[in-house]
């Protein structure tokens, strides 16, 4: 500090003498890393992108990086919605946009501890099956066919689902159901939500059943998912019908 | 005695333009190239001033077509939709002569004698040379054209009435070409064309008043930008984002690539750099600098003034060093010095200690990224605060900001800080 002070005072009698004009300036520069361009996502999402104890702020670390880079781009297009996203993204450009997506992508903190579940067991074991069997009579495919069966996504754009709270995981397929989050083709999550919803849509329900071919799953982290959410969404959809 | 031959460059110097440096050159040497090349340099440099016009940023919509129009352009009045400026015959601009599109931008009338609405820098671009109009229109009828029918304006009552806009013209609109003063530099009058005609500067960088017009008296003395609260600087007062201390390099690199050793760009003005000035030259950059420093020169500034009292203002300066140094000093530095260009300096900023407290309240709201542009194409971003940070932390860290290392601003309150929350953040 006292070395930066020093150049600091050396600097402000420098330019006062050179050209009369009284500001000072700083000889120090910020550093030329991806972690110091990307401190602006930290303060929501964690330097590593491991997220923060804001429910809504989900885990970027170790998501594919063609996942991120699709949400990137939505988010900066307004495709998805979330103002402050929309705002910080709305002037960089795609290359850009993909280094930030490999940066999070490449990242590997550790994952947060399991939370304790505050759902009956009935519902935990509804959830564990629709998770990793799904459900056909009512057309819900498994998550665990196109995020993996550990849920850590696959490449090279379906997002792990490890690490996500369940407030985030509920709201987002919310989103999906009534069509305020959307993707650019396959938009095979606002089917899954909507078909479900209404127990009907057979052709394009197959479409998520079925991952396509050349996408293996990550294997990383290997952490049952058994998320509460999933459950309470699909119990409320059922309801409903 | 037959008329002798007179070039058309001739008769544009005679009408006062920048036909020296605009004209007459590319149009001698044509001459001896082919038509083919002529018409390819005309439609490049057309598409070189329809970038200085930033023509993309509002006739584009977010994901659609370029130039089809359709975006949405709220204001006071109501919400206006940009107009399909693309060659289609039917839905476009494709049916007009080089004649129509000239009198449009230098008249705000379309062919059919309609007026166009001021959100359309008309205002502006009258001053836009007759050679230059020509080229962007040979520019904009080389694109693709996309048949899309322009969506109706959605205006409230009366303003959906067009011939509002006489009494609006009467009051704010000055037709006539931009008229060099022969007493400045080429250089100068270069960047003065620029800044009041294509760059249409003066549309958030003058005050706009309650009838949606901006008086030329008051020209580029700063104002809060309609329906996007953020507050425009007077470029006319060192003591806002006025450039009379700048160096000229500076004031040209913040235009270019949206940071400099001063200062970056975010909000309105990094939607400007990244659609329009990042690809303007390095020399008409400079030019535009000159023009802009020498707005600002000699100007005193008025004294700033708060609406907190002594007692307030001390309590915030308190809060707001401790905030200061747990969150802004590892980037700002103790002594607000930055880390330029990439961590702007705080002290001795003119946006930090302007009158108007917006634009530092939002920027620790909402943080935000400059521009990505080819001369800072992976630029630093600063994080938002608004989910960390109470209504009075906001206040505090930003007064602190505005009255420390010799900075002239003024406390702000608690009340300033949480009306900027629910601001549109688009």
């Amino acid at each position: 500090v006292t070395t930066r002070f020093k150049l600091a005072l050396l600097s402000t009698a420098l330019l006062t003498v050179s050209t009369g004009t009284v500001h000072a300036q700083s000889a120090e520069t910020a550093p030329d890393t991806m972690a110091a361009r990307v401190l602006a996502c930290a303060s929501c999402h964690g330097d590593k992108g491991q997220g923060t104890n804001d429910d809504y702020f989900p885990r970027l670390a170790g998501k594919p990086s063609g996942y991120l880079y699709n949400q990137l781009v939505a988010f900066r297009d307004g495709r998805r919605k979330y103002p402050p996203m929309n705002y910080l993204l709305e002037f960089l450009p795609d290359p850009y946009l993909k280094a930030m997506a490999d940066y999070f992508a490449s990242e590997q903190p550790p994952f947060p501890p399991p939370v304790t579940p505050t759902v009956s067991n009935d519902i935990l074991a509804r959830g564990e099956m629709l998770a990793t069997k799904g459900d056909a009579s009512h057309e819900i495919p498994a998550c665990a066919n196109c995020h993996g069966p550990s849920f850590t996504g696959m490449e090279p754009a379906i997002p792990g689902l490890l690490g996500l709270r369940t407030n985030y995981i509920s709201a987002q397929l919310g989103a999906w159901r009534y069509g305020t989050r959307t993707a650019s083709v396959p938009d095979c999550m606002q089917i899954v939500c909507r078909a479900s919803d209404r127990g009907r849509r057979q052709g394009a329900c197959r479409l998520a059943f079925v991952a396509p071919d050349g996408r293996k799953p990550r294997a990383r982290g290997a952490r049952l998912i058994a998320d509460a959410a999933v459950v309470r969404q699909r119990t409320e959809l059922r309801g409903e019908q | 005695m037959t008329t002798p031959h007179i070039p058309k460059c001739i008769y544009t110097l005679a009408a006062g333009s920048l036909a020296l440096f605009m004209t007459c050159a590319p149009q001698a040497s044509a001459q001896s190239q082919s038509a083919t090349a002529d018409k390819a340099s005309i439609v490049a440099r057309g598409e070189y001033l329809a970038q200085a016009g930033d023509c993309v940023a509002c006739h584009t919509a977010p994901e659609g077509k370029l130039f089809a129009g359709g975006r949405a352009m709220p204001t006071p009045f109501g919400t206006l939709y940009t107009s399909n400026v693309t060659p289609d015959g039917d839905t476009g601009i494709g049916k007009w002569s080089a004649d129509q599109f000239y009198s449009m931008i230098h008249t705000g009338r379309s062919p059919d004698g309609g007026l166009l609405y001021p959100a359309m820098p008309f205002g502006s671009y009258t001053k836009i040379t007759r050679a230059d109009s020509d080229a962007i229109f040979a520019f904009m009828q080389s694109v693709a054209p996309v048949k899309q029918p322009n969506r109706p304006h959605d205006l409230k009552f009366p303003y959906n009435n067009r011939s509002l806009i006489i009494g609006w013209r009467t009051l704010f609109f000055t037709e006539g070409e931009y008229r060099p003063d022969t007493t400045k530099s080429d250089e100068w009058n270069r960047g003065a064309y620029l800044v009041q005609g294509l760059g249409h500067c003066a549309m958030c960088h003058s005050a706009i008043n309650a009838l949606g017009g901006s008086s030329e008296s008051a020209a580029f003395e700063g104002g809060l930008i309609p329906m996007q609260n953020w507050y425009a600087p007077s470029l006319t007062s060192n003591k806002e984002g006025g450039l009379g201390d700048w160096s000229i390099e500076d004031i040209s690199e913040l235009l270019r690539t949206g940071i400099s050793k001063r200062g970056a760009v975010y909000g309105p003005m990094a939607d400007v750099t990244y659609n329009s000035l990042q690809y303007m030259t390095e020399t008409d950059t400079r030019a535009m600098a000159v023009y802009l420093k020498s707005l600002a020169e000699h100007s005193v500034p008025d004294a700033p003034r708060g609406t907190t009292s002594a007692q307030e203002g001390s309590l915030l300066l308190r809060l707001g060093q401790g905030i200061y140094a747990d969150k802004c000093a590892s980037c700002h530095g103790d002594k607000g010095l930055g880390k330029p260009p990439h961590y702007p300096p705080l002290a001795g900023n003119p946006s930090i200690e302007m009158s108007s407290a917006v634009n530092p309240i939002r920027m620790v709201l909402n943080g935000g990224y400059p521009p990505g542009t080819a001369g800072n194409p992976m630029p630093h971003g600063m994080p938002p605060f608004a989910q960390s940070l109470s209504d009075d932390e906001v206040a505090a860290v930003v007064t602190y900001i505005r009255v420390s290392w010799g900075n002239h601003g003024v406390a702000v309150s608690a009340s300033e800080a949480n009306a900027l929350r629910a601001a549109p953040l688009q």
